[in-house]
């Protein structure tokens, strides 16, 4: 590797027509992800509905910004609609489950309390503002920790992710990868074949609907995995360096030390006096023994990089804004607990603590300081039901 | 660059061989075409040479194979990675990373070159081929013969000496098949790879052959020579050959080029004579499509489609990868609903029935016919299909019996081979007697004789009154069977009219006879046939 500097960073310099906009280029994952790690640090700081609400908003406008046209870009609205359901399901089990406490009634519902062999569990009944209110922010909070999460995964490319992983373990995540994409393969096998079940006068859906496909799409995929695993092994995965004997049982050893070191420490951690101090020493043997294993099997491996992940002003700075936000509210929380967990009971109108505010606005940075993503190409906004029925055209 | 000494390949210590003592020797920058019949050992023969018979696949072989004096005894698929690159029949299931420039460089990454040299030679490949448009594409989103040209591309990275292909054009439009071959030729010439390729579509690739290998059957003999010296006797063979040997050329032509240097007497020979038209009285409407419309989002997959289908009409649906072709038949049984516009067989819009009530009326034979196998025999599939359709029982056994007499009731579908299959699914679906019947590129990976089979079969559905739309890029078989050709480009109708009329007025689309004996309208050997036959009686 004697020139990784040869950089995505520069190559828009000597490649044209890259993308629309010049500048484009894409960001490295792991800035995206500590930005998205930053924003969900700081929602599990609050209950604050404002400031949560501030921190989505805030994250769906960078997404909105530097989302490229690639497919795995378009998991977000996904994230989204899973964080409403979150917070539906928490004001729904609040309605149903809990026993009202509080002053305010909001809503007279028809209620039963279960026979006291089921719990005397309480269904329904009078339902107050102050328990609401307090399912409401924690379903918020929730919330915006998924979307945080959709955002980084909508953002970063999990194969380009996988490039920043070390050689050793690099086998170990393709075949995370190759399950990945091999998953949304076999959803529209699944679903082609259920549309071609029509074609036989069935009718039925159910379970029986089901058994019939089964033989088909398992039939199917494994034709591709057997294709997969050909065509990988015929263009040269899986090639390994020429190591000596010696380097080889080096490696061996020094791994089999380093985890029994661990598992040695871990259970002296876990005991009192002397005998934690120990553990402690131990285990941070154990964790150096493992790494320096890693990194002795890592050359083993002949793999090298295109392209790989490089870190800019732009991805330094989105990492940093993450960490910004995560800081801004954790201060926050202390300075002013009050204002980052506004009361419920007596329900109380939200302030807004002013150093959330400038995280809030650190949330944001991103997508002002970022190039753009370059764009993939156009985009197939197809129905994914019949994206296989139209793309087997072109297959 | 190859050698095959004394090889004999089997997939079981006791069972019959597939190849069997080959002796072969492919010189470095040599264009090698492998021909045979399905189920011959082309694929055995192809997957030898890179190791993956028998490491990957199982299986004994005795002899040696030598690719540039490594042995695949000793060298497994992956330590020959960096001289032979393999191109497998299905690219999609090949590609390993997200878009076309992560493909480009996946070999290299594992063969471990330097980053500065990927960079280089991701670079010259995308010129080579021109990819340079689409290096951000995920491949999930390419045309077929963008695929393949990037599944190419993703081996030459390597600099393989030798390149194999299975069957690269076979799912390709003539254009997009052009281009591949076109993209090999280059290779071939400017580089000197050498290049060994199985096709069963001879027309596309024979002229670019240096030599043919030539498989009768499993174990059985191979023919090994130039193309002209294997063409003059050789069963298998394109139509150029065909109307060669029929008008008595020698040499044996091999391009429409020789051919038409030949073709002089010939043409004045059939001078006054007119080809035997299939003529299709027009009278009983099947099914029509009113304004039809179809979208996927954004993407317009039909746009104001309108025609009009009628009884025993063959009608052969044409166009470029991607053009609607499968849409329009998707749309014909139901299984997309019009966006816009109406589609009406025997009285019904598709889309608003099913069960009976549909494949009474229509029935679709799709591009993967497996798609609809469930049952573990055939002869359990067949009584399924009965149910099904509420006939009798027995009733599709006996039409599968008609289609294909070889097929035994205990077989496993999945073990049949791709002809068989596709007939096992048409019999199926001809169980309830549909008056139109749609076929979804059925040709894809047929040999010579299972396609003219299959010609046989439609012509008699039609004949039997059965409307039948075929799908397809292949220029022949519309040629031989259809009545009329509609061409689609970007979801409209661009040409609708009989066959000679529509595919005799396009290059791309134009049957090799047609081209040879232009500008007279004759489309296949059989016509020539019979107006020589004329003659002389």
């Amino acid at each position: 590797m004697t020139a990784p500097t040869v950089t995505s960073g520069t190559s828009h310099a000597t490649v044209p027509n890259l993308a629309r906009d010049d500048r484009a280029r894409w960001l490295h994952p792991l800035a995206w992800w500590a930005w998205a790690l930053g924003v969900a640090v700081a929602a599990s700081m609050t209950t604050n509905p404002l400031l949560l609400l501030g921190l989505i908003t805030c994250t769906a406008v960078v997404v909105d910004r530097r989302r490229s046209d690639a497919p795995w870009a378009r998991s977000f609205g996904f994230f989204l609609r899973l964080a409403l359901i979150v917070v539906a399901f928490r004001l729904v089990a609040q309605i149903l489950f809990v026993a009202p406490m509080g002053t305010t009634v909001l809503l007279e519902l028809p209620g039963i309390t279960l026979p006291s062999w089921l719990a005397g569990i309480r269904l329904g009944g009078t339902l107050m503002l102050e328990p609401a209110l307090h399912a409401l922010y924690e379903g918020l909070r929730l919330a915006a920790i998924i979307v945080a999460v959709g955002a980084a995964s909508s953002l970063a490319s999990p194969h380009r992710l996988l490039k920043s992983i070390p050689a050793a373990v690099y086998e170990v995540g393709v075949s995370v990868v190759v399950a990945t994409t091999f998953l949304p393969q076999l959803a529209s096998d699944v679903a082609r074949i259920r549309a071609n079940r029509r074609l036989r006068g069935r009718t039925d859906s159910g379970l029986r609907g089901v058994g019939g496909t089964v033989m088909p799409v398992l039939h199917g995929a494994m034709d591709r995995s057997i294709a997969l695993a050909a065509a990988m092994d015929s263009r040269g995965y899986g090639r390994s360096a020429t190591v000596s004997r010696a380097r080889s049982r080096l490696t061996a050893t020094v791994f089999i030390v380093g985890l029994a070191a661990i598992a040695i420490g871990t259970y002296g951690v876990l005991g009192t006096g002397s005998v934690a101090t120990w553990g402690a020493g131990i285990l941070i043997t154990g964790v150096v023994c493992v790494v320096v294993g890693v990194s002795l099997a890592g050359r083993r491996s002949l793999r090298t990089r295109y392209r790989p992940n490089t870190w800019h002003r732009p991805d330094v700075l989105t990492a940093l804004a993450g960490g910004v936000v995560a800081a801004t509210f954790v201060i926050a929380s202390v300075q002013d607990p009050a204002g980052m967990n506004p009361s419920t009971s007596p329900p109380l109108w939200p302030t807004l603590p002013v150093l959330a505010l400038i995280g809030l606005g650190a949330v944001l940075a991103p997508a002002y300081l970022t190039p753009p993503p370059p764009s993939v190409g156009p985009a197939t906004d197809l129905d994914p039901a019949t994206v296989d029925l139209a793309g087997r055209d072109e297959s | 660059m190859i050698e095959f000494d004394n090889v004999s390949i089997r997939y079981s210590p006791d069972a019959p061989y597939v190849v069997d003592k080959v002796n072969l020797t492919v010189a470095e920058g040599e264009f090698i075409l492998v021909v045979g019949g399905t189920g011959s050992g082309k694929s055995t023969l192809l997957g030898a040479i890179n190791g993956l018979v028998p490491h990957f696949t199982g299986g004994v072989l005795t002899g040696d194979v030598r690719i540039d004096g490594r042995s695949t005894s000793t060298n497994r698929p992956r330590d020959l990675a960096d001289l032979v690159g393999v191109v497998p029949q299905d690219p999609m299931a090949s590609f390993v990373t997200d878009t076309v420039e992560e493909e480009l460089a996946y070999t290299m990454e594992c063969l471990g070159i330097a980053p500065a040299v990927m960079r280089r030679r991701v670079e010259e490949t995308l010129d080579l081929l021109g990819l340079q448009e689409l290096r951000q594409r995920p491949l999930r989103t390419l045309s077929g013969g963008q695929r393949q040209r990037a599944a190419i591309g993703a081996v030459l990275t390597a600099h393989p000496r030798v390149l194999v292909l299975d069957e690269p054009t076979s799912a390709l439009d003539p254009g997009a098949a052009e281009e591949v071959l076109a993209a090999l030729h280059r290779l071939v010439h400017d580089l000197g790879v050498t290049v060994v390729l199985a096709e069963h579509r001879l027309e596309r690739v024979l002229q670019y052959a240096d030599r043919i290998i030539a498989l009768s059957s499993p174990g059985g003999p191979i023919t090994i020579g130039s193309p002209a010296d294997v063409m003059s006797t050789a069963p298998i063979a394109p139509p150029v050959v065909h109307l060669g040997r029929v008008a008595g050329w020698s040499p044996t032509p091999i391009t429409v080029r020789d051919a038409r240097r030949q073709a002089s007497t010939l043409r004045q020979l059939l001078v006054g004579h007119v080809p035997p038209v299939r003529v299709v009285e027009q009278s009983t409407v099947a099914a029509t499509t009113d304004h039809l419309e179809i979208h996927y989002g954004t993407t317009r997959a039909l746009r104001s489609v309108s025609t009009t289908l009628h009884r025993g009409e063959v009608i052969a649906l044409m166009g470029r990868n991607g053009a609607g072709k499968s849409t329009m038949l998707h749309s014909l049984v139901g299984m997309t609903k019009p966006t816009g516009g109406s589609i009406d067989i025997a009285g019904v819009q598709p889309s608003d029935v099913d069960g009976p009530e549909l494949i009474r009326r229509v029935g679709l034979v799709p591009q993967e016919p497996a798609d609809l196998l469930e049952a573990p025999t055939v002869a359990e599939e067949c009584a399924a299909s009965d149910k099904d359709a509420g006939c009798d029982p027995g009733r599709t056994r006996a039409l599968l019996a008609l289609l294909a007499p070889e097929i035994v009731d205990t077989t496993h579908p999945r073990d049949l081979s791709e002809g068989q299959r596709l007939l096992l699914v048409l019999s199926l679906v001809l169980a309830a007697r549909p008056g139109v019947i749609c076929l979804d590129e059925p040709t894809r990976g047929l040999d010579y004789s299972t396609k003219e089979r299959l010609a046989g079969v439609i012509s008699d559905l039609s004949s039997a009154g059965h409307t039948v739309i075929v799908a397809t890029h292949d220029v022949e078989l519309a040629a031989d069977v259809a009545s009329r050709v509609i061409i689609l480009a970007d979801g409209e109708i661009v040409a609708d009219g009989s066959t000679a009329d529509v595919i005799t007025s396009s290059p791309m689309f134009a049957p090799q006879v047609a081209k040879i004996l232009a500008p007279q309208p004759w489309l296949t050997v059989d016509q020539v046939r019979q107006a020589l036959a004329q003659d002389s009686a």
